[in-house]
């Protein structure tokens, strides 16, 4: 595999709705390099979303070419994609999306049910995600019972508990307090710079994009040029 | 490997209500099932097991039930008592016993204003034939007395007919002087007396109803009933004992249909039911079935775990009518027969067998009601499940 965890070109993406037309993303090429950073900023509606999605397979793009870590993703099944997402994706949401009747370690150990670990090594695997993102006294809480911010955590901690190689966050901090936000970035960084993850984070906030290496702006479905 | 089933468990556990209405809807059906079988069960536990395999009784030609038959006095001297194959007593009489057959009506526990009962007038062969009825309360009747004595299930059933009270009939009163529990069920629900105090009093002494004969081993019986069918004479129908009885479990075969159709019809609700908490759950559940996904569960996974949720959420429904439904086991009930016209009594029988069934039809509604809602959960595309949230 090269050092190109993400390679797009031409990407477009349209949705039809009531007859009408909505490009939300036009020819929309980028390339994302192992153990990079980047911040995807832009106004609402400008198309960060429909990218990072399209990143992650969750949908299929109008035209052009999408490459991730060196799948060309129109090509596989259904069934290969989820595979592959749980292998080599980590995906991390604005409202956490926790599984509420699962505790925060049942949660994160969610994702090694599919791999070919035995119960003691999903354990352990998991009590690591925990600690990493520092909720090692919180393993047996429901999500109700945690802050917003623990819950990003949680969510985190899920998100990389499979090891993936790409982390994609979209608005990670939308739904939290400056303080929780803070940790939740400090986080993102220290999974970077330590763990070599690939991160790609769409935000609204520039103070959150000042914790990326690179920071990349879409207007309009159309990627500006760095 | 698949989404884990404390996943499931604990979604049924948080909408607690909905999962306990849903359950209760096939805890009835299935209760309403297994009562249906159980009476089934119970009738045949009754007559299956009646009826001595040497023993042949004889009616008039064209009669299946006792009460509707009849032979003269004479022809059973002359045609039937004397014949060879039936075995002898100890005192060398034939065991051969023309009987006669009434109907009385008595209140029973749930039926205040009566209920008809066979009677049953014995001669001392009768008695003899039945050596397997033992006395559980005061003693046998005797001859030339106005006595009479209970079948057990009579006696459980009918509070005028216990030993020591009098009850009356026919000319006048009779005095109830035990109760009998014989293995064979079907003779628990009569009463008898002596032979000629009660077809006396009903003007009945030239006739039986019915002739009851034991034969000395099955090869006597065969040729016994050979000669007995071939004799121009005599015009009676012949049957074992054991025959006459099994006709007589499907007395309980319409009310045994009645509760197997409206259990039927229950769960088609029930199906209904299920399918449609299934589909609020899905509903409900939108974010997680797109998380899901995107953690890397296929569309099969999602199937696979709503579908037991369902099926999970009737088997505590089944499980809830087999225990709703069991303190019926052993109940002793009647029946109205459709052979003697008379109340036949029996104990319902929820047997495993029953609610191994009652289980297993619970599941299957759990299935059917959970395919559509799994599937559909199953078919939504992962942007749109999270969007519809
Ligand atoms: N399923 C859809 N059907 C129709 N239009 C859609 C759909 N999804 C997105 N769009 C449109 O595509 C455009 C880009 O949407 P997208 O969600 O990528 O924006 P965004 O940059 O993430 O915005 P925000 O910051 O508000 O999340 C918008 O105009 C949006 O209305
Ligand atoms: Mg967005």
């Amino acid at each position: 595999m090269s050092d190109v965890v993400i390679r797009t070109n031409k990407l477009n993406k349209e949705f039809v709705r009531d007859a009408e037309r909505v490009v939300a993303l036009k020819d929309a090429s980028i390339e994302i390099h192992r153990g990079e950073f980047v911040a995807l900023m832009g106004p609402s509606g400008s198309g960060k979303s429909t990218l990072l999605h399209l990143i992650a397979a969750m949908d299929k793009a109008t035209s052009g070419e999408i490459d991730v870590l060196g799948e060309n993703l129109s090509a596989l099944s259904d069934s290969a994609i989820a595979r592959w997402r749980n292998a080599h994706i980590g995906f991390v949401f604005q409202s956490f999306n926790l599984i509420p009747v699962l505790t925060a370690h049942e949660n994160v150990e969610l994702p090694l049910k599919l791999t070919g670990l035995g119960k003691s090594e999903r354990q352990t695997h998991a009590n690591t995600a925990l600690k990493l993102v520092g909720l090692e006294d919180r393993m047996g809480h429901f999500p109700r019972q945690l802050s917003g911010g623990q819950e990003q955590r949680v969510a985190i901690a899920r998100a990389i508990v499979t090891d993936p190689d790409l982390l994609l966050c979209d608005e990670p901090t939308g739904n939290l307090d400056a303080k929780s936000a803070q940790e939740v970035l400090t986080l993102l960084a220290k999974l970077n710079k330590e763990f070599n993850k690939t991160i790609v984070m769409v935000t609204h906030d520039p103070h959150a994009a000042q914790f990326a290496s690179k920071v990349r702006h879409l207007d309009k479905g159309e990627l500006l040029p760095e | 490997m698949a989404i884990p089933i404390a996943y499931n468990i604990r979604n049924l556990v948080v909408r607690r209500t909905t999962t306990l209405m849903t359950a209760l809807g096939i805890a009835l059906t299935v209760a309403v099932l297994a009562a249906a079988l159980a009476v089934g069960a119970g009738l045949a536990k009754a007559f299956t097991a009646s009826g001595h395999p040497n023993h042949l009784l004889l009616l008039r030609k064209g009669s299946t039930a006792e009460l509707i038959s009849s032979v003269p006095i004479p022809v059973f001297k002359e045609r039937i008592k004397l014949r060879a194959g039936i075995a002898k007593d100890e005192k060398g009489e034939p065991m051969a016993s023309p009987e006669t057959v009434l109907v009385i009506n008595l209140p029973s526990v749930d039926a205040p204003d009566g209920m008809n009962l066979n009677i049953r007038g014995l001669p001392p062969a009768g008695l003899k034939l039945r050596e397997d009825c033992m006395i559980t309360q005061g003693r046998w009747f005797q001859q030339g007395r106005r006595e009479l004595v209970v079948g057990s299930a009579v006696a459980k059933r009918y509070p005028d007919a216990q030993a020591g009270k009098q009850i009356t009939f026919g000319r006048g009163k009779w005095d109830i002087v035990g109760v009998f529990d014989s293995p064979q069920m079907a003779r628990n629900s009569e009463i008898w007396g002596d032979f000629d105090q009660i077809s006396g009093d009903f003007n009945r002494l030239e006739a039986a109803s019915s002739v009851l004969v034991r034969a000395q081993d099955e090869v006597a019986l065969d040729a016994l009933r050979n000669e007995l069918n071939a004799d121009p004479q005599l015009q009676v129908e012949i049957m074992t004992e054991k025959a006459y009885y099994a006709q007589q479990t499907d007395s309980g075969a319409p009310l045994e249909f009645l509760g197997i159709f409206v259990a039927v019809i229950m769960a088609v609700g029930s199906c209904f039911a299920a399918m449609n908490t299934m589909y609020a759950a899905v509903a409900r559940r939108n974010t997680e079935i797109g998380t899901l996904r995107i953690l890397g569960f296929s569309k099969s996974s999602i199937l696979l775990s709503f579908f037991v949720e369902s099926v999970l959420l009737a088997a505590l429904g089944g499980l809830i009518g087999i225990i709703l439904v069991l303190p019926l086991n052993g109940v002793a009930t009647g029946i109205g027969s459709n052979l003697t016209f008379a109340e036949i009594g029996f104990e319902l029988r929820i047997t495993p067998g029953i609610a191994a069934f009652g289980m297993g039809f619970a599941l299957f509604m759990g299935a059917i009601g959970g395919l559509l809602p799994a599937s559909s959960a199953a078919r939504k595309e992962i942007l749109t499940a999270l969007r519809d949230s």
